[in-house]
């Protein structure tokens, strides 16, 4: 038994992305479900699961309450932050496959810019009760208690590695500025940046300028999950989930995996691509777009490579050859990304797979029939391959 | 958490109050009561006759009085849309919860007649922190107030407050007090009494060494029992960052955090102290120092090897 093709997104719901939402995050959860079911051409009362990050706010009980969603037979919650992405699609398909539910919507709402700030200093993570609090003690204490910083450490070693250097990292924010810049959803819509504007933007952690960082969002997503023959007599062309795997690798920790032989590596993402190829009998070649993960601009540059759409320290020719333009060999994140549509922990990005493969997106990369989709990054994380059916 | 800033910037869009009417007009009996209070004895502001003489041609009543004419009264609550009210609750909610007014600056356009009755307006022009002062750290907010008789401005006023929160503790190195804590297990408890003691600890598995330190040895052994070694000190910047923003519990910005490779071939974290940022490099020699924050906290750190 495989998980390939049994189960299909149907329909995907947003709110809109701001940086304050003025309602509470479970309102924005409820209009993102509705929204999603709309546009499946389903109701509340068709949904018998919900999953969701253990990051969210908003328990699925509290959500198919405020909607009317009389049972549920499926709940769940995928840890590790932004890695949590993709991961809930898996988990929404494992259950349709399985007959454990039909319906399972999955979604992720935050007043992330207006309420609690990931960008900040969580002393809350630092002292949770629980291994990963103990994990932090080693970390947060010396003054690595920033999402940035911890990225910074591994993007420092980087740049020593493979000779890279933050122009580098910039010209993944150019361009997600530029495909955000053409999406009118997008908080940076008809705003693109330059080049210089990101050598000159602040330092947050050195070497990551304001402008390698991801904005901080308001808003939410969901998307509908059934099985890919109930999703054919539905309102939308069916979105079939070619593959969907979730990894975590040697000495995994999260946002500080600093122990591992190589420092320069993303060794989880590399166990989600094998599980993806395999899955979907696809290999790279066969991806019309990514949707890479882009909360930091060094691991866009590191996935690249741990995907295998090019060598080790080769990320830094590939973007720089213009392959990731819309109309090169690899069009990278035709929305924008989190650097540029908005920041909702990687679900904004499924959305995005699923209009190019409806080809129904603002950005539409012509002929597009598969989609990878990449989940939180320097965390135990997940991934995607989406397809036309 | 509260985005003071944001809050700032919410309230200052919405411009100016709407002008609020004093409570009673400028009068006699009030003038009276203020120039005795103060000891002003200049009779332009109470002798008609004098004043009829003078340039004002009539009485007028003291410029500094502007404030006077606008204060609520003893039992007087803030307009809903006085935007000091509300950037006093944003701050009270942050946890400044304290305030003392730092200036006060006047501007007088012309002199007030017994009978006008003048009007106020104010607006947010400036919220600036946190900063740390002797009181504690704290935001100073700028307000803009202008009286007006009808559409004329007569008079305005700069005031600014400094909204803070007390310093409960006095401690020689002040930062120190809100450092984040690590949370300590069994497996760790170790690592810690060692750096009480000034010493660097290593669990050793046999003869493996493992940092951090957790409750199994590498080779999954049950039977196997844990001690440590202590750290001769040294080694090399393996990587590292220099932290800009945002503000960190006890830290001072910009600071370095290195990630360093010892001598025995582990690599431990820790701040790099007294480090020139653009000194730091991969490769860079250092050894171990300990911060002390109190009885019960050390950490390890790193400073440049001589």
């Amino acid at each position: 038994m495989t998980l390939a093709g049994r189960a299909a997104i149907a329909g995907i719901g947003a709110t809109e992305f701001s940086k304050d939402s003025g309602r509470s995050e479970l309102r924005l959860a409820a209009e993102a479900v509705s929204a999603a079911l709309g546009d499946a051409g389903l109701t509340p009362s068709d949904v018998d699961g919900l999953v969701t990050f253990t990051m969210d706010g908003n328990a699925e009980i509290a959500v198919a309450r405020e909607l009317g969603i009389p049972e549920l037979t499926f709940f769940s919650r995928v840890h590790y932050g932004g890695g949590a992405a993709a991961a809930t699609v898996q988990q929404a398909a494992m259950a349709v496959a399985t007959g454990v539910a039909e319906v399972v919507v999955a979604y992720r709402a935050f007043n992330e810019r207006s309420g609690h700030r990931f960008g900040q200093v969580s002393s809350a993570a630092a002292q949770q009760v629980n291994t990963s609090g103990v994990d932090n003690g080693f970390h947060y204490p010396m003054g690595l208690a920033t999402p940035a910083a911890t990225v910074a450490m591994v993007a420092q070693r980087y740049l020593h590695t493979y000779g890279a250097t933050s122009e580098d990292f910039g010209r993944v924010a150019v361009l997600d500025r530029k495909h955000a810049a053409t999406n009118p959803r997008a908080w940076f819509h008809g705003k693109p940046i330059t080049l210089e504007q990101h050598q000159a933007s602040r330092w947050v952690a050195e070497p990551l300028h304001l402008l390698d960082c991801c904005q901080e969002s308001d808003g939410g997503v969901a998307l509908v999950i059934t099985s890919a023959e109930r999703a054919r007599d539905l309102a939308q062309p069916p979105v079939v989930i070619a593959a969907a795997a979730q990894g975590s690798g040697p000495d995994q920790y999260i946002m500080t995996s600093y122990y591992r032989d190589d420092l320069a590596a993303l060794p989880e993402m590399g166990v989600v691509a094998r599980q993806l190829w395999r899955q979907s009998g696809l290999d790279r070649s066969d991806v019309d777009v990514a949707v890479l993960y882009d909360h930091f601009t060094p691991y866009v540059l590191m996935q690249l490579e741990e995907l295998g759409f090019c060598g080790r320290g080769e990320a830094k020719d590939l973007v720089a050859s213009g392959a990731l333009e819309l109309d090169g060999s690899l069009p990278l994140n035709p929305h924008g990304g989190q650097l540029g549509e908005a920041y909702i922990h990687g679900m904004n990005g499924i959305a995005e797979g699923v209009r190019q493969v409806r080809g129904t997106a603002v950005n539409q990369v012509a002929g597009a029939r598969h989609v990878l989709v990449t989940a939180g990054t320097g965390v135990p994380t997940s991934g995607l391959v989406l397809a036309a059916s | 958490m509260i985005d003071v800033e944001e809050a700032a910037r919410r309230i200052a869009a919405k411009g100016e109050s709407k002008p609020r009417l004093a409570r009673d007009p400028v009068n006699q009996a009030m003038v009276n009561n203020w120039v005795e209070a103060l000891g002003d004895a200049n009779p332009v502001y109470t002798d008609p006759e004098f004043a009829k003489n003078s340039v004002h041609g009539g009485l007028v009543a003291p410029p500094a009085m502007a404030q006077v004419w606008s204060m609520a009264g003893l039992h007087g609550a803030r307009a809903a849309d006085d935007p000091l009210g509300a950037m006093m609750s944003i701050l009270d909610e942050a946890g400044y919860t304290s305030v003392v007014a730092t200036n006060s600056e006047q501007t007088y356009h012309r002199y007030l007649r017994p009978g006008e009755h003048v009007s106020s307006s104010i607006r947010l022009e400036d919220v600036t922190g946190p900063k740390r002062t002797a009181l504690g750290e704290g935001w100073f907010v700028t307000t803009r107030t202008i009286w007006r008789v009808g559409e004329e401005a007569v008079a305005e006023m700069v005031f600014r407050v400094l909204k803070f929160s007390p310093s409960a503790r006095r401690e020689t190195v002040p930062d120190t007090g809100a450092v984040l804590r690590p949370v300590v297990s069994r497996d760790t408890e170790f690592f810690w009494e060692g750096t009480r003691k000034g010493e660097l600890r290593i669990q050793r598995w046999g003869g493996v060494l493992r940092h951090p330190p957790g409750p199994m040895p590498p080779d999954g052994d049950l039977t196997a029992e844990a001690d440590y070694v202590v750290a001769e000190g040294t080694g090399t910047v393996y990587s590292y960052l220099v932290h800009h923003h945002p503000q960190v519990p006890g830290k001072k910005t910009p600071f370095v955090v290195a990630l360093v490779e010892l001598a025995e071939g582990v690599r431990v974290l820790g701040e790099l102290v007294d480090a020139d940022p653009e000194s730091v490099y991969i490769g860079l020699p250092v050894e171990v120092t300990f911060l002390r924050v109190d009885d019960e906290l050390t950490l390890p750190a790193w400073k440049v090897r001589a």
